[in-house]
C-alpha cells in the first residue's frame, strides 16, 4: 500500500519513516512524499493513481490541503482514493469543509501515531 | 418723574436685580422732578435722569456712550464664551488623547488577536515534531536494548553476533532525531518570544534587527492567522529578500505591527477582490520585497487586490478612516503603522496600479 505524505514541513519525512520503520522494513507500507498541493498533485499525475492513500496538512502555502482534496476528488474517481487531513488547526470550520469535501478522516497536531497506524491499517485491510 | 415715582422705579429696578442697591441714587441734595432718557442697546440699556432734558447734542452724547458701551460689552461676552469654549475644548483633548491611547492599545491588542490563530499553528508543528520525534526515539532505544541482548544472547550461546550495523543505524537516527527536537523546541520557544515581545512591548528602543528575518516570521504568522479565521482565502506568498541586507535599526515591537498590519489589509483587499471575481482565474498574490541601497532600505508590501479608489487615497493614512464594516476594522492600523515608520525617521507610502492592486512603500534610514 503506497502512502502519500504531503506536508511543507520538511522534517515531516523523517518522522513518517521512523514512525513506520517496521511496516516500511517489512513492506507493509511505502511513503511517498509531497512538500506542496502542487508537488502532490504532480505526483499523482505522473504515478497513475499509484498512491490510495493521501495524508495531507491542510495549512501549506500554495495550495491549501482542502483544495488539493477537492481536485483530487474531482479527478480521481475509480476507485476513489483515501484522504485523510492532517491539521494544527482543529476548529469547526476546517472540519466541516474537508468532511464536505469528501475526506475520510480529520486528525490534528500532534499527530497520535498509534491511532493514525490503527486507522491505516484499517483502510489496508479494508 | 417726581421723586416718589422715581424711588418706586428704583425699587422696581433693585427688585428685578438690574442694579445692586438704591442707595447711591438717594442723595442729599436730591432733586424733586427728573427727566429720563432712556438709551437701549443690545445687551441693555441705558437711562439717563437730569433735571432738565437732555439738548440734541447731549444725547448725541449719550447715545454714543451707549453703543462704544454694548461694543465693550459684547467683547467681554466674546471673552467669557471664548474662555468656556477654550476649556471644553482642553477637556475634550484630554478625554481624546484617553480615547486615544486606549484605542491605540486596543489596536494593539487585536493585532496580537490576528495572530493568535497563526501562533498557535506554528506552535503545534514543532509540537508535533518534539512529541512524536521523542516517542519515536524511546521506542528505538528499546530495539537497541533488545538487539543487545538478542547479542548477548548469541555470545553465550557460543553463536555468531547479530549484525551490529542494526544498532549503529538506529544510534545514528536517535542522534538526529534528539537534534530535531531541540530544533524544534527552539523554534517553539522563539515563537512564543516574539508573542511575549509583541504583546508586551520590548525596550522601545532602535536594536539592530535581521528585517528579512522578522518579515518571514511574521508574514507566516499571519498568514496561518488568516488562514484559521474567517473566510481563509488561498494566497500566494512571495517573499523577495534582499540577501545583502544585513541589520536594520528598528523598534522590533513596533515594526512587527507595521509588517502585520500591512499584510492583513492585503489578504482583507484580496478576499473582496476574490469573492468579487467571475473569472474564476484569480490567483491573489502577496509579494514582499526588501532591498538594500546606500543610505536607505525599502521595502514594499504589494498585493493584487482590487486597488484603491483614487477618491479615498488621500485618507487612508488619517486615524479612524477605515473602508471595512462595523467592527471590522478600527480605522487605526494604517494611521498608527504610518506613525511607526515615521518615529524611524522613514516614509510610508502608497502606490496604486489601477486594477493590479496596491503597493505600500516603506523607506527608512539605515545609518
Amino acid at each position: 500500500m503506497k502512502i502519500l505524505v504531503v506536508d511543507d514541513e520538511k522534517d515531516i519525512q523523517a518522522l513518517f519513516e521512523q514512525r513506520f520503520r517496521k511496516e516500511i522494513r517489512s513492506g507493509e507500507m511505502e511513503f511517498a512524499f509531497a512538500f506542496s498541493g502542487e508537488e502532490a498533485l504532480i505526483f499523482l499525475e505522473d504515478s497513475g493513481q499509484e498512491a490510495v492513500l493521501i495524508l495531507s496538512d491542510i495549512n501549506m502555502p500554495g495550495i491549501s490541503g482542502l483544495e488539493l482534496l477537492r481536485r483530487i476528488k474531482e479527478k480521481y474517481k475509480e476507485p476513489p482514493p483515501i484522504v485523510m487531513m492532517i491539521t494544527a488547526y482543529g476548529d469547526n470550520d476546517n472540519h466541516q469543509t474537508a468532511m464536505h469535501l469528501g475526506a475520510n478522516d480529520f486528525l490534528t497536531k500532534p499527530l497520535d501515531f498509534n491511532f493514525l497506524k490503527e486507522q491505516l491499517k484499517g483502510y489496508l485491510h479494508d | 418723574m417726581n421723586e416718589a415715582a422715581f424711588a418706586e422705579y428704583t425699587k422696581n429696578l433693585v427688585q428685578q436685580g438690574a442694579v445692586g442697591s438704591d442707595e447711591k441714587y438717594v442723595t442729599e441734595n436730591r432733586p424733586t422732578d427728573l427727566y429720563l432718557h432712556f438709551l437701549p442697546f443690545l445687551q441693555g440699556m441705558l437711562y439717563v435722569g437730569n433735571d432738565a432734558p437732555l439738548k440734541e447734542q447731549e444725547l448725541q452724547l449719550v447715545q454714543n456712550l451707549a453703543e462704544a458701551f454694548s461694543t465693550a460689552y459684547a467683547r467681554y461676552e466674546d471673552f467669557t464664551k471664548l474662555e468656556a469654549a477654550k476649556s471644553a475644548v482642553e477637556a475634550a483633548m484630554d478625554e481624546l488623547r484617553a480615547t486615544q491611547s486606549q484605542l491605540v492599545q486596543q489596536e494593539k491588542l487585536a493585532s496580537l488577536g490576528q495572530l493568535t490563530a497563526g501562533i498557535a499553528h506554528e506552535i503545534k508543528n514543532p509540537l508535533n515534531f518534539v512529541n512524536n520525534f521523542s516517542e519515536v526515539s524511546i521506542e528505538m532505544i528499546e530495539e537497541v536494548l533488545e538487539e543487545r541482548e538478542k547479542t548477548r544472547l548469541s555470545d553465550r550461546l557460543g553463536r555468531e553476533s547479530t549484525d551490529g550495523t542494526l544498532v549503529d543505524d538506529i544510534l545514528k537516527d536517535i542522534k538526529v532525531n534528539l537534534q530535531k527536537i531541540h530544533k524544534h523546541g527552539t523554534r517553539a520557544n522563539g515563537i512564543v518570544t516574539s508573542m511575549l515581545l509583541h504583546a508586551r512591548g520590548g525596550s522601545g528602543k532602535k536594536e539592530p534587527t535581521d528585517l528579512n528575518a522578522l518579515v518571514r516570521e511574521y508574514v507566516n504568522l499571519c498568514f496561518h492567522g488568516m488562514r484559521a479565521g474567517k473566510n481563509p482565502i488561498h494566497v500566494e506568498i512571495v517573499l523577495d529578500l534582499d540577501t545583502e541586507m544585513g541589520l536594520t535599526p528598528l523598534v522590533k515591537e513596533d515594526f512587527t505591527r507595521v509588517i502585520i498590519n500591512l499584510c492583513t489589509n492585503a489578504f482583507d483587499a484580496m478576499r473582496s477582490k476574490s469573492i468579487s471575481d467571475q473569472s474564476g482565474n484569480y490567483v491573489p498574490r502577496l509579494r514582499i520585497t526588501t532591498k538594500k541601497e546606500a543610505q536607505t532600505m525599502t521595502m514594499v508590501v504589494e498585493d493584487n487586490g482590487p486597488g484603491i479608489p483614487d477618491e479615498i487615497k488621500d485618507k487612508i493614512m488619517q486615524p479612524f478612516f477605515t473602508t471595512k464594516k462595523g467592527t471590522e476594522g478600527t480605522g487605526l492600523g494604517l494611521s498608527i503603522s504610518h506613525d511607526i515608520v515615521k518615529a524611524h525617521g522613514g516614509s510610508l507610502n502608497v502606490e496604486i496600479k489601477e486594477s493590479e492592486g496596491s503597493a505600500f512603500v516603506i523607506q527608512l534610514p539605515i545609518v
